[in-house]
């Protein structure tokens, strides 16, 4: 029963998070495109950011309906951890609704037909509304995550249960600052790789030379940044936050099962439970006790100080985290060296870099998973962390074989979903830029936009 | 707190069937809707800006349960699993055909989103007041879990309060038409408003009679006020009758007046339980003993409240731009 359960929420909520990286990463692109051509005057940022709102809009779609079922699984599959904690994480549920959903869904739908119907400003306003909204939608989430990796702002009474002592400690809670910081920093990235993909694609098809040039050198600067800005300072601060409160997982993250002075960091390695080895190891001496606590020195505790019941799947904790890792080097040197091509202007013309950048485009998203199954899988066996086990939060009234069922369901679904989403994206790209609105007769001009929800003379 | 918060969800799930409702309405008699003149794409035009929006009342009023009343969450979801799977599906169903219809100028394509857009507003607006109907009617809950089968979810009085519930929305789906599109669709919506309107009168007083035959009525006559929500259903009524065939607002205004009427009176049945047992009063889940902690409560409630003034101050926005009827069919993006 918890298995089934696990494996339900597990794949819905991966496939869902699919499309949140895109369109907080987009949604930051498009406000900032919109904005430029505010400030700049110059069209072709308005241009750019209507393409991308197309690509966004798709995405969009898949997003809020892949996310309405996670909001009600939390009943459906962990109904004990509901009733356990629902009002400490939940207090983030109804405001992400509140502040984020509505900001997001309401200014989305002006953003794409007001054009025409409203000022500039209220449309560049629009724009920023939905670029807001998803960023605020990731923090309370996040938030709720956090929670359950280090439950704070509560008191336990009589009875075992967790009671609220402080909502702004469950507001801001210490774990999620970094957390989210990391989390949209690997949605930015995503966002950057996206554009230069589609760029490169256009560059190397010899399409929209232009536009792709402008879109490729914004997407090589702010990638440069942002996969930097991923590593350090966010992904090393989360990394001391999981030192300081989860050290399993830190233990499994690393692979690390003796407790050591002066850890070397794994680079490779394949982790061996039964001996309690990393085998075909390649380390790095001293770094890993510095980068978890400062010190080369420092002493980490190995996951053979913890009894087998408090270990994590080590090997799927460790294996997602060094791909994350791996890929976030990766994407450092890709962007490093995009950065280059662009100082010396050869950008546009190294045709086996834009081949590079156009095959980079899945791993950003490939990371993004890993980074969240190492996050995920190494808080096991607690649900809420030190406080209750997943297998203690399950609903208790809920068959196997319905779950079972259900998420059979819901892989068919979802991967129809998946075709459709594919599918209609190539087409807005092969479509290309300078098409305009399309599926409508007119086809490219503003007028189109305005007229799709004409008003009549009042 | 417990009962402000009673109400406030009861308000959060009428706001929810007040907006979403027009739009689920739409989509009951889509395919009903004729082909000439392009009248499905006015249709989905009409809603296509809001509905999206309209959607999150529902999702913040899931959010609101979980932190009031956890342990109602928890029980009613895993307890209606297969059901709550299902409408998730709907749901699903129903978001994707709206916005992926217009992608593509393509009989097949947009005749096959058609049929899936008709198909899961008829089945939402149907389920969702099989479950309002279990809810008034009560559930066998022993000890804190759920007794029952799905095909119990499935009985008479549900059934009758989700055909109710189907004609209502379908109803206020028509006079949202009325007003936001011109003939030949308006002339249509007005036909197709005038007949719901009789099914809806017709369902709401048969359903009312079940209700008070069958006992469901609980605490309502203890409380004056709470007639308030009769009152409400039968001014809607009135203003319908009077509306007739020409005055579309008010023949919308009147569909809402109804809508929260009956929630209204729905909630006031089963007040001050949320959970209704069956198998005896205590085991009921009641806004007392199933409520979050005082403070969480008030957390939630200041929280929330806040941002929703601001939310319902840009929706009423929003919805003044997009005011007028719609003259472009379609709705793509
Ligand atoms: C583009 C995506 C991406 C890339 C390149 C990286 N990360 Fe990451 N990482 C994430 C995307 C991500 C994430 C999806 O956003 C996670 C999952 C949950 C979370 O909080 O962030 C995450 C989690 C996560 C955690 C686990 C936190 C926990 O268990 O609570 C740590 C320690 C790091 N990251 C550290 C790093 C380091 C040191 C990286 C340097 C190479 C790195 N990440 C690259
Ligand atoms: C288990 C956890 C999750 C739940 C319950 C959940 C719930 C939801 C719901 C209900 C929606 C639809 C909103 C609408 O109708 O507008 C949605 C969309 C969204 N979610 Fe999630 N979500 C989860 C995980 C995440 C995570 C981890 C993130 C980001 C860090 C995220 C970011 C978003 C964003 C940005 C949207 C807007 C739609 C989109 O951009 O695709 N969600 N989510
Ligand atoms: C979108 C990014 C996320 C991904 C990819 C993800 C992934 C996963 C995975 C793989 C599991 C199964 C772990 C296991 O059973 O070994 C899991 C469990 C779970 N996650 Fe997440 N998660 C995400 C975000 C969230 C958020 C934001 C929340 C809470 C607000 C959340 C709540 C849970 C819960 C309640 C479980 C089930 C209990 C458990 O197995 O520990 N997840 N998630």
């Amino acid at each position: 029963m918890v298995f089934a359960a696990r494996i339900q929420f597990a794949f819905t909520v991966m496939f869902h998070y699919l499309f949140p990286i895109l369109t907080m990463g987009l949604g930051f692109f498009i406000a900032l495109m919109s904005t430029l051509h505010l400030t700049t005057g110059d069209r072709r940022w308005d241009e750019a950011a209507r393409f991308w709102a197309r690509i966004f809009a798709i995405g969009f779609v898949v997003g809020v309906v892949t996310g309405i079922p996670l909001e009600f699984e939390f009943g459906s599959n962990w109904a004990a951890f509901s009733a356990y904690g629902g009002s400490l994480f939940g207090q983030l549920l109804p405001m992400e609704g509140v502040y984020a959903f509505f900001l997001e869904s309401g200014f989305l739908g002006l953003f794409l037909f007001g054009r025409g119907r409203v000022g500039k400003w209220l449309h560049w306003a629009a724009g920023l509304g939905v670029g807001v909204g998803s960023l605020l939608s990731g923090y309370f989430i996040t938030a709720a995550n956090a929670w359950m990796q280090h439950p704070v702002g509560y008191r336990l009474d009589a009875h075992g249960q967790p009671q609220l002592v402080s909502f702004w400690a469950v507001l801001f809670n210490p774990f999620a600052g970094w957390q989210y910081a990391h989390v949209v920093n690997g949605a930015l990235l995503a966002g950057a790789f996206v554009m230069a993909a589609i760029a490169a694609f256009y560059l190397l098809s010899r399409r929209h030379q232009e536009f792709a040039q402008n879109t490729l050198r914004l997407a090589v600067v702010a990638g440069c940044i942002l996969s930097l800005t991923q590593l350090f300072p966010t992904g090393d601060l989360e990394g001391r936050h999981v030192a300081g409160w989860q050290p399993a997982k830190l233990a499994a993250m690393e692979g690390l099962y003796q407790t050591r002075a002066g850890a070397p960091l794994a680079v490779m390695g394949m982790p061996n439970s039964r001996n309690q080895t990393l085998l075909d190891p390649v380390y790095v001496p001293r770094i890993l006790s510095f980068l978890a606590y400062g010190s080369f020195r420092a002493q980490v505790v190995g996951l053979a100080a913890y009894p087998r019941d408090l270990w994590p799947p080590v090997a799927l904790t460790y294996y997602a985290y060094h791909i994350m890792v791996g890929l976030g080097t990766i994407f450092v040197v890709i962007m490093l060296a995009g950065a280059f091509l662009l100082w010396r202007r050869r950008l546009y013309r190294s045709r086996w870099f834009l081949w590079v950048l156009m095959l980079a485009l899945p791993f950003p998203f490939i990371a993004n998973e890993a980074g969240w199954m190492a996050t995920e899988v190494g808080r096991q066996p607690w649900l809420v962390y030190g406080l209750l086990r997943t297998a203690q939060g399950v609903s208790p009234n809920v068959a196997a074989g319905e779950t079972i069922f259900t998420l059979l369901g819901f892989m068919g679904i979802y991967a129809v979903l998946a075709l459709l989403y594919l599918f209609l994206t190539a087409r807005v790209i092969g479509a290309g830029p300078e098409s305009g609105t399309h599926g409508g007769a007119a086809g490219g001009d503003e007028a189109s936009h305005a007229a799709a929800i004409g008003e009549k003379s009042a | 707190m417990n009962q402000l918060w009673f109400w406030w969800l009861a308000g959060m799930f009428a706001v929810y069937a007040l907006l979403d409702g027009y739009d689920l309405g739409v989509g009951a008699i889509y395919l009903w809707l004729p082909r000439e003149g392009d009248s499905r794409g006015f249709a989905l035009a009409a809603i296509g800006p809001v509905w999206n929006g309209n959607e999150v009342w529902l999702i913040a009023a899931g959010g609101l349960l979980v932190v009031s009343f956890p342990r109602v969450y928890a029980l009613g979801f895993s307890g209606f699993y297969l059901a709550l799977m299902l409408v998730l599906w709907f749901l699903i169903l129903r978001g994707v055909a709206i916005e992926f219809r217009g992608q593509l100028a393509q009989p097949l394509w947009s005749d096959f989103w058609d049929a899936g857009f008709g198909v899961a507003s008829l089945a939402l607006a149907l389920l969702l007041g099989v479950a309002l109907g279990n809810l008034v009617r009560g559930l066998p809950i022993a000890g804190g879990s759920f007794q029952g089968s799905f095909a119990l979810l499935l009985n008479p009085y549900a059934l009758l309060v989700g055909l109710l519930s189907l004609a209502l929305l379908a109803w206020h789906g028509a006079n949202y038409l009325r007003f936001k599109t011109d003939p030949p669709l308006q002339t249509r919506a007005r036909e197709y408003s005038r007949r719901l309107y009789l099914a809806t009168l017709f369902l709401a007083v048969v359903v009312t009679i079940y209700t008070y035959i069958a006992g469901y009525i609980g605490d309502f006559g203890s409380h004056p006020l709470f007639w308030i929500f009769p009152l409400v259903t039968l001014a809607g009524l009135a203003l319908a009758a009077a509306a007739g065939r020409r005055r579309d607002l008010a023949a919308f205004y009147a569909s809402m007046l109804v809508i929260a009427g009956l929630l209204g009176s729905a909630a006031a049945t089963v007040f001050p339980n949320l959970l209704r047992s069956t198998l005896g009063s205590g085991d009921s889940l009641t806004i007392y003993n199933a409520a979050s902690s005082p403070l969480a409560l008030k957390a939630a409630f200041i929280a929330n409240a806040i941002g929703l003034l601001a939310v319902i101050a840009y929706t009423y926005y929003i919805h003044r731009i997009f005011r007028g009827k719609v003259q472009t069919p379609g709705y793509h993006v």
